[in-house]
């Protein structure tokens, strides 16, 4: 059979959702980044909520967001995604409310908001991108920076008794009353994504249900800081961020 | 009854990261020794004939650039 006969529309099993803009997105090759915002996409266009939903973007890679997602955008200010969050979702109950934050934004500047916005159960779903870097200012040392790892701003790897330890934030935010699903997920395989992307649409469905914050860690990778090829960074991630960081379900009420 | 895939890569959007390639389960996909537009060495079937729509190289691209189309024959 050729070539031609199977490349026709009555054919294709998969392709990009219409919910994702035609702009090449900014992200480096590789960036675990584009996969997110691939699977948020897909969630709205199965949910059909489309013009229901408001995303708020954070301040780091991710702040072009609203660039490559074609719905509603606010952009917040540094950390304080779930706040603004807040507001629009107690304004408009209807809508879907989502805050993009990656690990500079929610679990350094913004640990308070996030904190208080899952313990007073705001309806909202929070997607927490946790690259283990400040990759946008060029690799700095985040709170969730692994003991040892080197950075820009560790050259020698990171030292608990200089810099403390990594912040486990999910952990935290699982014995918070406020939150009804609490899970940490992957993207560096196609099993990972797929399950990374049941949870997205479970906390999309929670957050119409007032069950509370719906919380989504997702281990990521951050090739250029990390100073590897994608594929190397995918394999490093499977062998030093999972044991810190292991991925699965931490609350489901 | 077999199944036959193939897909269609947006060479001017691919960035040539390489993840699908890694994670092809029956060594279609490559990178082109071309490069696009921006420089990248784009992904393309290098093996045609073994490619069978599974989508997993859909699935995990960042850039979303890759469209898989599967017949049964």
């Amino acid at each position: 059979m050729d070539i031609k006969d199977i490349i026709k529309e009555e054919n294709k099993v998969y392709g990009k959702t219409p919910v994702l803009t035609d702009n090449v997105m900014h992200y480096c090759p590789g960036c675990s980044h584009g996969v997110i915002h691939k699977l948020i996409a897909e969630v709205i266009e199965e949910m059909g909520i489309q013009d229901k939903t408001v995303g708020v973007s954070p301040v780091g890679c991710a702040v072009l967001a609203y660039n490559y997602l074609d719905i509603d955008w606010e952009e917040a200010a540094h950390g304080r995604a779930p706040a603004l969050a807040t507001a629009i979702k107690r304004l408009n109950p209807e809508k879907y409310v989502f805050t993009y934050q990656g690990d500079g934004d929610l679990a350094s500047i913004g640990a308070g908001e996030i904190m208080h916005a899952c313990n007073r159960g705001e309806n909202i779903v929070v997607i927490f991108v946790n690259n283990a870097i400040y990759g946008m200012t060029g690799g700095q040392m985040a709170p969730t920076t692994l003991l040892g790892m080197v950075t820009a701003t560790t050259p020698y790897g990171r030292n608990a008794e200089l810099n403390g330890y990594p912040l486990k934030l999910t952990e935290l935010i699982a014995q918070l009353d406020g939150t009804c699903y609490v899970t940490r997920q992957s993207v560096q395989n196609p099993v990972a994504v797929r399950k990374a992307k049941k949870a997205i649409r479970k906390a999309f469905e929670n957050s119409m249900m007032k069950k509370g914050t719906s919380f989504i860690e997702v281990v990521g990778t951050c090739n250029s800081g990390w100073k590897m090829n994608p594929v190397k960074a995918n394999q490093w991630m499977e062998e030093n961020m999972f044991p810190k960081y292991p991925v699965g379900d931490i609350k489901d009420i | 009854m077999a199944l036959r895939g193939a897909i269609v890569v947006d060479n001017e959007k691919c960035k040539g990261c390489g993840v699908c390639v890694a994670n092809c389960p029956t060594k279609t996909i490559a990178l082109s020794k071309e490069v696009n537009g921006k420089g990248y060495n784009f992904a393309y079937m290098a093996n045609p004939e073994s490619c069978t729509g599974c989508t997993n190289c859909a699935t995990v691209c960042p850039d979303s650039v890759i469209t898989v189309y599967r017949v049964k024959i």
